[in-house]
Protein backbone atom coordinates (compact mmCIF):
# COMPACT_ATOMS: atom_id res chain seq x y z
CA UNK A 1 0.00 0.00 0.00
CA UNK A 2 1.31 3.45 -0.85
CA UNK A 3 0.63 6.81 0.03
CA UNK A 4 -0.97 7.82 -2.53
CA UNK A 5 -5.13 8.32 -2.88
CA UNK A 6 -6.68 6.34 -5.59
CA UNK A 7 -10.19 7.56 -4.67
CA UNK A 8 -10.42 10.91 -2.64
CA UNK A 9 -13.98 12.28 -1.80
CA UNK A 10 -14.63 15.79 -0.28
CA UNK A 11 -18.35 16.50 0.98
CA UNK A 12 -20.03 14.29 -1.34
CA UNK A 13 -23.96 14.71 -1.94
CA UNK A 14 -26.63 13.18 -3.65
CA UNK A 15 -30.56 14.73 -2.95
CA UNK A 16 -33.38 13.26 -4.90
CA UNK A 17 -35.55 16.08 -4.57
CA UNK A 18 -35.74 16.68 -0.87
CA UNK A 19 -34.57 13.22 -0.06
CA UNK A 20 -30.84 13.58 0.82
CA UNK A 21 -29.10 9.70 0.08
CA UNK A 22 -25.73 10.74 0.65
CA UNK A 23 -25.02 13.28 2.72
CA UNK A 24 -21.60 15.54 3.02
CA UNK A 25 -19.01 12.06 3.21
CA UNK A 26 -15.68 12.22 2.74
CA UNK A 27 -12.61 10.15 3.14
CA UNK A 28 -9.84 9.12 1.08
CA UNK A 29 -8.21 5.42 -0.35
CA UNK A 30 -4.88 4.41 -0.94
CA UNK A 31 -3.41 2.36 -3.47
CA UNK A 32 -3.52 -1.51 -2.92
CA UNK A 33 -5.51 -0.59 0.58
CA UNK A 34 -8.84 -3.08 1.35
CA UNK A 35 -11.35 -0.36 2.02
CA UNK A 36 -14.87 -1.66 3.89
CA UNK A 37 -17.57 0.41 2.91
CA UNK A 38 -20.81 -1.00 5.51
CA UNK A 39 -24.17 0.31 6.01
CA UNK A 40 -27.55 -1.07 6.32
CA UNK A 41 -30.13 -1.24 3.99
CA UNK A 42 -31.02 2.08 2.70
CA UNK A 43 -28.49 3.73 3.79
CA UNK A 44 -26.97 5.46 1.03
CA UNK A 45 -24.05 2.92 0.11
CA UNK A 46 -25.73 2.21 -3.37
CA UNK A 47 -25.88 5.59 -4.86
CA UNK A 48 -22.32 6.42 -2.97
CA UNK A 49 -20.93 3.55 -5.16
CA UNK A 50 -23.02 5.14 -8.56
CA UNK A 51 -21.44 8.42 -8.08
CA UNK A 52 -17.51 6.95 -7.77
CA UNK A 53 -18.11 4.80 -10.47
CA UNK A 54 -19.28 7.44 -12.81
CA UNK A 55 -22.86 6.13 -13.02
CA UNK A 56 -24.54 8.95 -11.49
CA UNK A 57 -23.82 12.52 -11.27
CA UNK A 58 -23.21 14.10 -7.39
CA UNK A 59 -25.69 16.65 -6.30
CA UNK A 60 -22.34 18.71 -4.99
CA UNK A 61 -19.59 17.91 -3.22
CA UNK A 62 -16.10 16.49 -4.85
CA UNK A 63 -14.57 13.60 -5.50
CA UNK A 64 -12.07 11.95 -7.72
CA UNK A 65 -11.79 8.45 -8.65
CA UNK A 66 -8.37 7.01 -9.99
CA UNK A 67 -7.36 10.81 -10.46
CA UNK A 68 -10.39 11.49 -12.70
CA UNK A 69 -13.55 13.62 -11.73
CA UNK A 70 -16.54 12.50 -10.80
CA UNK A 71 -18.03 15.26 -12.74
CA UNK A 72 -16.68 16.05 -15.94
CA UNK A 73 -14.50 12.24 -16.88
CA UNK A 74 -16.85 9.92 -16.41
CA UNK A 75 -16.28 7.90 -19.17
CA UNK A 76 -12.49 7.85 -17.84
CA UNK A 77 -13.45 6.68 -14.74
CA UNK A 78 -15.32 3.69 -16.24
CA UNK A 79 -12.25 2.86 -17.79
CA UNK A 80 -10.34 2.60 -15.13
CA UNK A 81 -12.27 1.18 -12.67
CA UNK A 82 -13.33 -2.55 -12.70
CA UNK A 83 -17.12 -3.67 -11.11
CA UNK A 84 -18.47 -6.71 -10.02
CA UNK A 85 -21.88 -7.54 -8.02
CA UNK A 86 -23.57 -10.60 -6.88
CA UNK A 87 -26.23 -9.69 -9.03
CA UNK A 88 -25.08 -9.03 -12.03
CA UNK A 89 -21.66 -10.13 -13.05
CA UNK A 90 -21.87 -12.56 -15.50
CA UNK A 91 -23.62 -13.58 -19.01
CA UNK A 92 -24.88 -17.26 -18.14
CA UNK A 93 -25.47 -18.05 -21.66
CA UNK A 94 -21.93 -17.14 -22.99
CA UNK A 95 -19.31 -20.01 -22.02
CA UNK A 96 -16.56 -18.85 -19.32
CA UNK A 97 -13.95 -18.16 -22.78
CA UNK A 98 -16.42 -15.80 -24.37
CA UNK A 99 -17.39 -13.78 -21.16
CA UNK A 100 -13.48 -13.04 -20.94
CA UNK A 101 -13.51 -12.10 -24.14
CA UNK A 102 -16.63 -9.57 -24.34
CA UNK A 103 -15.40 -7.79 -20.89
CA UNK A 104 -11.79 -7.32 -22.01
CA UNK A 105 -13.23 -6.53 -25.61
CA UNK A 106 -15.43 -3.70 -24.21
CA UNK A 107 -12.56 -2.34 -22.42
CA UNK A 108 -10.43 -2.09 -26.05
CA UNK A 109 -7.81 -5.21 -24.85
CA UNK A 110 -6.05 -6.39 -27.69
CA UNK A 111 -7.05 -9.78 -29.12
CA UNK A 112 -3.22 -10.77 -27.96
CA UNK A 113 -3.75 -9.77 -24.67
CA UNK A 114 -6.55 -11.43 -24.40
CA UNK A 115 -5.36 -14.55 -25.58
CA UNK A 116 -2.26 -14.44 -23.29
CA UNK A 117 -4.31 -13.73 -19.94
CA UNK A 118 -6.76 -15.92 -20.48
CA UNK A 119 -4.92 -18.70 -20.32
CA UNK A 120 -3.08 -17.32 -16.99
CA UNK A 121 -6.09 -16.38 -15.43
CA UNK A 122 -8.28 -20.33 -16.44
CA UNK A 123 -5.09 -22.05 -14.77
CA UNK A 124 -4.89 -19.89 -11.62
CA UNK A 125 -8.93 -20.34 -11.41
CA UNK A 126 -8.25 -24.15 -12.23
CA UNK A 127 -10.89 -23.75 -14.94
CA UNK A 128 -8.73 -24.47 -17.70
CA UNK A 129 -11.13 -27.87 -18.42
CA UNK A 130 -14.15 -25.90 -18.01
CA UNK A 131 -13.06 -22.66 -20.68
CA UNK A 132 -15.58 -24.24 -23.06
CA UNK A 133 -18.43 -24.99 -20.47
CA UNK A 134 -21.77 -21.70 -20.46
CA UNK A 135 -21.21 -19.41 -17.05
CA UNK A 136 -24.81 -20.90 -16.35
CA UNK A 137 -23.75 -24.05 -15.63
CA UNK A 138 -21.22 -23.93 -13.21
CA UNK A 139 -21.46 -23.61 -9.43
CA UNK A 140 -22.34 -20.15 -7.77
CA UNK A 141 -18.61 -20.21 -5.94
CA UNK A 142 -16.75 -20.43 -9.07
CA UNK A 143 -19.11 -18.26 -11.11
CA UNK A 144 -18.20 -15.37 -8.33
CA UNK A 145 -14.11 -16.19 -8.24
CA UNK A 146 -14.54 -15.62 -12.14
CA UNK A 147 -16.85 -12.56 -12.08
CA UNK A 148 -13.67 -11.29 -9.70
CA UNK A 149 -11.17 -12.24 -12.47
CA UNK A 150 -13.06 -10.64 -15.31
CA UNK A 151 -13.83 -7.77 -13.13
CA UNK A 152 -9.87 -7.11 -12.39
CA UNK A 153 -9.04 -8.89 -16.28
CA UNK A 154 -8.28 -5.32 -17.85
CA UNK A 155 -5.77 -4.24 -14.78
CA UNK A 156 -7.82 -1.43 -13.20
CA UNK A 157 -6.67 0.56 -10.46
CA UNK A 158 -9.60 0.04 -8.34
CA UNK A 159 -12.63 -2.55 -8.36
CA UNK A 160 -15.72 -2.07 -6.60
CA UNK A 161 -17.10 -5.15 -5.19
CA UNK A 162 -20.95 -4.80 -4.45
CA UNK A 163 -21.75 -7.58 -1.93
CA UNK A 164 -19.76 -10.32 -3.84
CA UNK A 165 -19.93 -13.18 -1.62
CA UNK A 166 -23.62 -13.00 -0.75
CA UNK A 167 -25.17 -16.93 -0.74
CA UNK A 168 -21.66 -18.45 -1.10
CA UNK A 169 -20.27 -21.68 1.01
CA UNK A 170 -17.81 -20.54 3.77
CA UNK A 171 -15.12 -22.36 1.85
CA UNK A 172 -15.51 -20.80 -1.59
CA UNK A 173 -15.78 -16.85 0.46
CA UNK A 174 -12.70 -17.53 1.81
CA UNK A 175 -11.20 -18.68 -1.13
CA UNK A 176 -12.65 -15.21 -2.68
CA UNK A 177 -11.06 -13.42 0.50
CA UNK A 178 -7.52 -14.46 -0.87
CA UNK A 179 -7.89 -13.57 -4.41
CA UNK A 180 -8.98 -10.40 -3.23
CA UNK A 181 -5.62 -10.50 -0.84
CA UNK A 182 -3.71 -11.17 -3.31
CA UNK A 183 -5.17 -8.57 -6.03
CA UNK A 184 -4.60 -6.06 -3.45
CA UNK A 185 -0.77 -7.08 -2.91
CA UNK A 186 -0.53 -6.39 -6.65
CA UNK A 187 -1.36 -2.61 -6.03
CA UNK A 188 -5.14 -3.25 -7.01
CA UNK A 189 -7.33 -0.68 -4.46
CA UNK A 190 -10.59 -2.56 -3.50
CA UNK A 191 -13.63 -1.11 -2.24
CA UNK A 192 -15.89 -3.65 -1.02
CA UNK A 193 -19.66 -4.00 0.38
CA UNK A 194 -20.24 -7.12 2.60
CA UNK A 195 -23.27 -8.07 4.60
CA UNK A 196 -21.10 -10.47 6.83
CA UNK A 197 -19.51 -8.59 9.63
CA UNK A 198 -16.76 -11.24 9.74
CA UNK A 199 -15.22 -10.10 6.40
CA UNK A 200 -15.57 -6.77 7.69
CA UNK A 201 -12.42 -7.70 10.11
CA UNK A 202 -9.95 -8.75 6.93
CA UNK A 203 -10.81 -4.72 5.14
CA UNK A 204 -7.48 -2.32 6.30
CA UNK A 205 -10.07 0.03 6.77
CA UNK A 206 -13.93 0.15 7.57
CA UNK A 207 -16.42 2.98 6.83
CA UNK A 208 -20.22 2.71 8.47
CA UNK A 209 -22.59 4.63 6.45
CA UNK A 210 -25.80 5.51 8.80
CA UNK A 211 -28.62 7.62 7.79
CA UNK A 212 -26.50 8.69 4.60
CA UNK A 213 -23.54 9.82 6.61
CA UNK A 214 -19.88 8.50 7.00
CA UNK A 215 -20.66 7.65 10.84
CA UNK A 216 -17.53 5.85 11.32
CA UNK A 217 -14.13 5.25 9.45
CA UNK A 218 -11.41 3.36 10.69
CA UNK A 219 -9.05 -0.12 10.95
CA UNK A 220 -11.43 -2.71 12.43
CA UNK A 221 -9.51 -2.75 15.63
CA UNK A 222 -9.56 0.65 16.38
CA UNK A 223 -13.66 1.31 15.33
CA UNK A 224 -13.69 -2.19 18.19
CA UNK A 225 -12.05 -0.28 20.62
CA UNK A 226 -13.83 3.39 19.29
CA UNK A 227 -17.20 1.82 20.08
CA UNK A 228 -16.12 -0.82 23.05
CA UNK A 229 -17.38 -3.82 20.83
CA UNK A 230 -15.61 -7.48 20.97
CA UNK A 231 -16.41 -7.53 17.42
CA UNK A 232 -17.55 -5.53 13.66
CA UNK A 233 -20.60 -7.00 14.26
CA UNK A 234 -21.21 -5.34 17.94
CA UNK A 235 -19.87 -1.87 16.43
CA UNK A 236 -21.66 -1.96 13.10
CA UNK A 237 -25.41 -3.15 15.60
CA UNK A 238 -24.38 -0.27 17.58
CA UNK A 239 -23.98 2.13 14.52
CA UNK A 240 -26.83 0.92 12.33
CA UNK A 241 -29.41 0.67 15.10
CA UNK A 242 -29.16 4.15 15.82
CA UNK A 243 -30.81 4.63 12.22
CA UNK A 244 -33.77 7.01 11.39
CA UNK A 245 -34.16 5.85 8.12
CA UNK A 246 -34.05 2.09 7.14
CA UNK A 247 -34.97 -0.15 4.13
CA UNK A 248 -38.20 -1.07 6.59
CA UNK B 1 -47.29 -37.11 14.02
CA UNK B 2 -44.38 -35.20 13.45
CA UNK B 3 -45.33 -32.22 11.34
CA UNK B 4 -42.50 -32.61 9.07
CA UNK B 5 -41.56 -35.86 7.49
CA UNK B 6 -39.14 -35.67 4.61
CA UNK B 7 -37.89 -39.38 3.82
CA UNK B 8 -35.06 -40.54 1.10
CA UNK B 9 -35.97 -37.38 -1.13
CA UNK B 10 -34.22 -37.18 -4.35
CA UNK B 11 -34.73 -34.54 -6.66
CA UNK B 12 -32.77 -34.65 -9.63
CA UNK B 13 -33.26 -31.94 -12.83
CA UNK B 14 -32.12 -33.14 -16.39
CA UNK B 15 -31.43 -30.86 -19.64
CA UNK B 16 -30.24 -32.22 -23.04
CA UNK B 17 -26.37 -31.98 -21.60
CA UNK B 18 -26.60 -32.23 -18.06
CA UNK B 19 -28.16 -33.65 -14.82
CA UNK B 20 -28.30 -32.13 -12.38
CA UNK B 21 -28.83 -33.78 -8.54
CA UNK B 22 -30.61 -31.10 -6.22
CA UNK B 23 -31.31 -33.35 -3.52
CA UNK B 24 -30.01 -36.67 -3.20
CA UNK B 25 -31.59 -38.69 -0.85
CA UNK B 26 -32.75 -36.99 2.25
CA UNK B 27 -34.50 -37.10 5.14
CA UNK B 28 -34.99 -35.67 8.46
CA UNK B 29 -38.23 -35.21 10.95
CA UNK B 30 -39.19 -31.79 12.23
CA UNK B 31 -40.92 -31.63 15.82
CA UNK B 32 -43.96 -30.32 16.79
CA UNK B 33 -43.54 -26.52 17.70
CA UNK B 34 -39.81 -26.77 16.99
CA UNK B 35 -37.36 -23.65 15.13
CA UNK B 36 -35.88 -26.13 12.73
CA UNK B 37 -33.24 -24.66 10.07
CA UNK B 38 -31.98 -25.76 6.84
CA UNK B 39 -28.58 -24.09 6.63
CA UNK B 40 -26.24 -24.27 3.39
CA UNK B 41 -25.08 -21.87 0.27
CA UNK B 42 -27.00 -21.57 -2.49
CA UNK B 43 -27.21 -24.48 -4.52
CA UNK B 44 -27.33 -26.73 -2.00
CA UNK B 45 -31.02 -27.64 -2.69
CA UNK B 46 -32.74 -25.91 -0.06
CA UNK B 47 -35.13 -24.50 -2.39
CA UNK B 48 -35.86 -27.29 -4.19
CA UNK B 49 -36.73 -29.32 -0.63
CA UNK B 50 -38.87 -26.24 0.26
CA UNK B 51 -40.85 -26.63 -3.26
CA UNK B 52 -41.53 -30.52 -2.59
CA UNK B 53 -42.45 -30.08 1.00
CA UNK B 54 -45.00 -27.20 -0.16
CA UNK B 55 -46.23 -29.30 -3.25
CA UNK B 56 -45.21 -27.11 -5.41
CA UNK B 57 -43.02 -29.13 -7.07
CA UNK B 58 -42.67 -33.73 -7.32
CA UNK B 59 -40.26 -35.35 -5.92
CA UNK B 60 -38.25 -38.38 -8.39
CA UNK B 61 -38.54 -40.61 -5.01
CA UNK B 62 -38.93 -40.62 -1.33
CA UNK B 63 -41.58 -39.33 0.53
CA UNK B 64 -42.47 -35.82 2.19
CA UNK B 65 -45.36 -35.48 4.99
CA UNK B 66 -47.11 -32.86 6.49
CA UNK B 67 -49.06 -33.38 9.26
CA UNK B 68 -48.93 -37.01 8.34
CA UNK B 69 -50.61 -35.79 5.07
CA UNK B 70 -48.65 -36.65 1.44
CA UNK B 71 -47.26 -34.14 -0.58
CA UNK B 72 -48.04 -35.73 -3.60
CA UNK B 73 -51.43 -37.16 -2.93
CA UNK B 74 -52.68 -34.86 -0.01
CA UNK B 75 -51.26 -31.88 -1.48
CA UNK B 76 -54.45 -29.32 -1.48
CA UNK B 77 -55.37 -30.80 2.60
CA UNK B 78 -51.77 -29.57 2.65
CA UNK B 79 -52.18 -25.95 1.04
CA UNK B 80 -55.18 -25.08 4.14
CA UNK B 81 -52.49 -25.91 6.59
CA UNK B 82 -49.10 -24.76 5.40
CA UNK B 83 -47.86 -21.34 5.22
CA UNK B 84 -45.08 -20.78 2.75
CA UNK B 85 -42.76 -17.74 2.09
CA UNK B 86 -41.07 -18.01 -1.22
CA UNK B 87 -37.60 -17.09 -1.26
CA UNK B 88 -38.53 -14.17 -4.43
CA UNK B 89 -40.90 -11.70 -3.48
CA UNK B 90 -44.00 -13.04 -5.08
CA UNK B 91 -47.51 -11.06 -3.71
CA UNK B 92 -48.91 -9.07 -6.30
CA UNK B 93 -47.23 -5.54 -7.01
CA UNK B 94 -50.42 -3.84 -8.17
CA UNK B 95 -52.77 -4.59 -4.94
CA UNK B 96 -51.85 -2.81 -2.01
CA UNK B 97 -50.80 -4.23 1.30
CA UNK B 98 -54.41 -4.22 2.55
CA UNK B 99 -55.48 -5.75 -0.71
CA UNK B 100 -53.05 -8.41 -0.56
CA UNK B 101 -53.95 -9.83 2.95
CA UNK B 102 -57.15 -9.55 2.55
CA UNK B 103 -56.93 -11.71 -0.88
CA UNK B 104 -55.12 -14.35 0.74
CA UNK B 105 -57.37 -14.31 3.74
CA UNK B 106 -60.31 -15.16 1.22
CA UNK B 107 -58.56 -17.82 -0.47
CA UNK B 108 -58.16 -19.43 2.63
CA UNK B 109 -62.27 -18.79 3.68
CA UNK B 110 -60.83 -16.73 6.30
CA UNK B 111 -60.91 -13.01 7.26
CA UNK B 112 -57.95 -10.71 8.32
CA UNK B 113 -60.12 -10.12 11.85
CA UNK B 114 -60.14 -13.78 12.45
CA UNK B 115 -56.82 -14.49 12.49
CA UNK B 116 -54.95 -10.86 12.73
CA UNK B 117 -53.98 -12.02 16.36
CA UNK B 118 -51.54 -14.14 14.93
CA UNK B 119 -50.33 -11.44 12.47
CA UNK B 120 -50.73 -8.45 14.92
CA UNK B 121 -47.09 -7.83 16.22
CA UNK B 122 -45.61 -7.89 12.42
CA UNK B 123 -48.22 -6.99 10.46
CA UNK B 124 -48.84 -3.45 12.82
CA UNK B 125 -45.78 -2.03 11.19
CA UNK B 126 -46.58 -1.71 8.21
CA UNK B 127 -50.41 -0.86 8.42
CA UNK B 128 -49.28 2.42 8.37
CA UNK B 129 -48.85 2.05 4.62
CA UNK B 130 -51.89 -0.51 4.16
CA UNK B 131 -53.11 1.55 1.11
CA UNK B 132 -49.60 1.58 -0.78
CA UNK B 133 -49.22 -0.94 -3.69
CA UNK B 134 -46.60 -3.82 -3.16
CA UNK B 135 -44.49 -3.12 -5.33
CA UNK B 136 -44.06 0.02 -3.92
CA UNK B 137 -42.61 -1.28 -0.76
CA UNK B 138 -38.89 -0.77 0.30
CA UNK B 139 -37.08 -5.20 1.02
CA UNK B 140 -37.64 -5.21 4.83
CA UNK B 141 -41.79 -4.04 4.60
CA UNK B 142 -42.21 -6.30 2.08
CA UNK B 143 -41.22 -9.06 3.69
CA UNK B 144 -43.03 -8.73 6.91
CA UNK B 145 -46.50 -8.80 4.43
CA UNK B 146 -44.90 -11.54 2.92
CA UNK B 147 -44.78 -13.30 6.14
CA UNK B 148 -48.38 -11.77 7.58
CA UNK B 149 -49.78 -12.96 3.99
CA UNK B 150 -48.31 -16.84 5.06
CA UNK B 151 -50.02 -16.51 8.64
CA UNK B 152 -53.53 -15.33 7.39
CA UNK B 153 -54.65 -18.92 7.55
CA UNK B 154 -53.35 -20.11 10.70
CA UNK B 155 -51.08 -22.58 9.57
CA UNK B 156 -49.97 -24.81 11.46
CA UNK B 157 -46.54 -25.35 9.63
CA UNK B 158 -44.94 -22.76 8.24
CA UNK B 159 -42.36 -22.43 5.85
CA UNK B 160 -39.54 -19.91 4.90
CA UNK B 161 -37.27 -20.04 2.21
CA UNK B 162 -34.57 -17.64 2.80
CA UNK B 163 -36.54 -14.99 4.61
CA UNK B 164 -33.03 -13.09 5.36
CA UNK B 165 -31.17 -13.36 2.43
CA UNK B 166 -29.52 -9.99 0.98
CA UNK B 167 -30.72 -8.27 4.53
CA UNK B 168 -28.37 -6.17 6.77
CA UNK B 169 -27.78 -7.21 10.35
CA UNK B 170 -30.12 -5.26 11.90
CA UNK B 171 -33.15 -6.18 10.06
CA UNK B 172 -31.79 -9.80 10.32
CA UNK B 173 -31.85 -9.94 14.10
CA UNK B 174 -35.08 -8.29 13.94
CA UNK B 175 -36.69 -11.04 11.70
CA UNK B 176 -35.57 -13.74 13.29
CA UNK B 177 -36.88 -12.05 17.25
CA UNK B 178 -40.19 -12.33 15.09
CA UNK B 179 -39.59 -15.85 14.76
CA UNK B 180 -38.96 -16.57 18.26
CA UNK B 181 -42.45 -15.15 18.78
CA UNK B 182 -44.44 -17.09 16.19
CA UNK B 183 -42.37 -20.05 17.62
CA UNK B 184 -43.90 -19.34 21.29
CA UNK B 185 -47.54 -19.66 19.68
CA UNK B 186 -47.12 -22.99 18.32
CA UNK B 187 -46.26 -22.55 14.97
CA UNK B 188 -44.06 -25.40 13.63
CA UNK B 189 -41.02 -23.40 11.58
CA UNK B 190 -38.94 -24.94 8.94
CA UNK B 191 -36.33 -21.84 7.76
CA UNK B 192 -33.24 -21.79 5.40
CA UNK B 193 -30.44 -19.19 5.59
CA UNK B 194 -27.14 -19.30 4.37
CA UNK B 195 -25.98 -17.50 7.04
CA UNK B 196 -23.94 -19.72 9.01
CA UNK B 197 -24.23 -17.08 12.25
CA UNK B 198 -28.23 -17.44 12.08
CA UNK B 199 -27.78 -21.20 13.05
CA UNK B 200 -28.01 -20.71 17.05
CA UNK B 201 -30.97 -19.25 16.86
CA UNK B 202 -32.70 -22.55 15.58
CA UNK B 203 -33.61 -25.25 18.06
CA UNK B 204 -32.01 -28.39 15.66
CA UNK B 205 -30.62 -27.82 12.39
CA UNK B 206 -29.61 -29.12 9.47
CA UNK B 207 -26.41 -28.71 7.19
CA UNK B 208 -26.75 -29.29 3.67
CA UNK B 209 -24.64 -28.81 0.90
CA UNK B 210 -24.74 -30.22 -3.22
CA UNK B 211 -28.08 -31.84 -2.07
CA UNK B 212 -27.11 -33.57 1.34
CA UNK B 213 -27.05 -33.60 4.46
CA UNK B 214 -23.72 -33.10 6.33
CA UNK B 215 -24.90 -32.83 9.75
CA UNK B 216 -28.13 -33.07 12.29
CA UNK B 217 -28.14 -32.23 15.80
CA UNK B 218 -29.13 -28.79 18.11
CA UNK B 219 -26.35 -26.24 17.19
CA UNK B 220 -24.75 -26.92 20.33
CA UNK B 221 -24.67 -30.74 19.55
CA UNK B 222 -22.76 -29.93 16.23
CA UNK B 223 -20.46 -27.54 18.07
CA UNK B 224 -19.54 -30.45 20.28
CA UNK B 225 -18.75 -32.76 17.61
CA UNK B 226 -16.34 -30.72 16.37
CA UNK B 227 -13.30 -32.57 17.52
CA UNK B 228 -10.04 -31.53 16.38
CA UNK B 229 -8.49 -28.61 18.56
CA UNK B 230 -9.41 -25.09 16.73
CA UNK B 231 -6.92 -22.05 17.60
CA UNK B 232 -7.02 -18.69 16.70
CA UNK B 233 -3.97 -17.16 15.57
CA UNK B 234 -2.88 -13.54 14.58
CA UNK B 235 0.10 -10.98 13.94
CA UNK B 236 0.80 -8.44 11.84
CA UNK B 237 1.17 -9.53 8.51
CA UNK B 238 -1.86 -12.48 8.42
CA UNK B 239 -1.38 -12.95 4.41
CA UNK B 240 2.06 -13.88 4.99
CA UNK B 241 0.83 -16.07 8.88
CA UNK B 242 -1.56 -18.08 7.05
CA UNK B 243 0.74 -19.14 4.18
CA UNK B 244 3.40 -20.38 6.92
CA UNK B 245 0.31 -22.22 8.65
CA UNK B 246 -1.21 -23.87 5.91
CA UNK B 247 2.09 -25.59 5.89
CA UNK B 248 2.68 -26.04 9.80
CA UNK B 249 3.26 -29.69 10.93
CA UNK B 250 -0.05 -31.29 12.96
CA UNK B 251 -2.19 -28.53 11.09
CA UNK B 252 -4.91 -30.31 9.27
CA UNK B 253 -6.79 -26.47 7.89
CA UNK B 254 -6.37 -23.25 8.65
CA UNK B 255 -8.79 -19.80 7.11
CA UNK B 256 -8.57 -16.54 7.85
CA UNK B 257 -11.73 -15.52 10.65
CA UNK B 258 -12.69 -12.23 11.11
CA UNK B 259 -9.57 -10.37 12.97
CA UNK B 260 -8.19 -13.77 13.42
CA UNK B 261 -7.31 -17.06 11.59
CA UNK B 262 -8.58 -20.48 13.05
CA UNK B 263 -6.18 -23.12 12.85
CA UNK B 264 -7.79 -26.59 12.77
CA UNK B 265 -5.02 -29.27 14.31
CA UNK B 266 -4.87 -32.71 14.25
CA UNK B 267 -6.18 -34.36 16.74
CA UNK B 268 -2.46 -35.67 18.10
CA UNK B 269 -1.42 -31.78 18.06
CA UNK B 270 -2.19 -29.17 20.57
CA UNK B 271 -1.31 -25.34 21.32
CA UNK B 272 1.76 -26.27 22.51
CA UNK B 273 3.35 -27.66 19.47
CA UNK B 274 2.39 -24.93 17.02
CA UNK B 275 3.18 -22.33 19.62
CA UNK B 276 6.77 -23.52 19.99
CA UNK B 277 6.98 -23.71 15.68
CA UNK B 278 5.32 -20.41 15.52
CA UNK B 279 7.97 -18.40 18.15
CA UNK B 280 10.56 -19.01 16.28
CA UNK B 281 9.46 -18.15 12.77
CA UNK B 282 7.00 -15.69 13.53
CA UNK B 283 7.78 -13.84 16.70
CA UNK B 284 4.90 -11.73 18.10
CA UNK B 285 2.19 -13.95 16.75
CA UNK B 286 -0.79 -13.99 19.24
CA UNK B 287 -2.16 -17.72 20.00
CA UNK B 288 -5.40 -18.15 21.78
CA UNK B 289 -7.49 -21.66 22.08
CA UNK B 290 -10.87 -21.20 20.45
CA UNK B 291 -14.57 -22.25 20.36
CA UNK B 292 -15.42 -23.68 17.23
CA UNK B 293 -18.59 -22.12 16.24
CA UNK B 294 -21.25 -23.69 12.75
CA UNK B 295 -19.17 -21.89 10.08
CA UNK B 296 -15.88 -24.12 11.64
CA UNK B 297 -18.11 -26.96 11.64
CA UNK B 298 -19.93 -26.43 7.86
CA UNK B 299 -16.08 -26.16 6.72
CA UNK B 300 -14.67 -29.10 8.39
CA UNK B 301 -17.29 -31.35 7.23
CA UNK B 302 -17.39 -29.85 3.61
CA UNK B 303 -13.67 -31.42 3.70
CA UNK B 304 -14.32 -34.50 5.20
Amino acid sequence: MSNENVISVDGLTKRFGHFVAVDHISFDVKRGEIFGFLGANGAGKTTAMRMLCGLSLPTEGKATVAGFDVYTQNEQIKKNIGYMSQKFSLYENLTVKENIRFYAGIYGKSDQFIRQKTEKVLEQLHLTNEADKLVGSLPLGWKQKLAFSVAIFHEPGIVFLDEPTGGVDPVTRREFWNMIYEAAANGITIFVTTHYMDEAEYCGRVSIMVDGRIEALDTPSMLKQQFDAASMDQVFLKLARKAERSDN
Amino acid sequence: MKPVVVDHITKTYSSKKDKVTALNDISFEVEEGELFGIIGPDGAGKTSLFRIIATLLVQDSGKATVEGLDSVKDYKEIRNILGYMPGRFSLYQDLTVEENLNFFATIFNTTVNENYDLIKDIYSQIEPFKKRRAGKLSGGMKQKLALSCALIHKPSVLLLDEPTTGVDAVSRKEFWEMLKKLKQQGITILVSTPYMDEAGLCDRIALVQNGEVLSLDTPQGIIDSFENPLLAVRSNDMLKLLKRLKSARGVDDAYPFGEYHHVVLQKNYNKDDLSDYLVKEEPGTEIISAQPNIEDCFMNLMKN
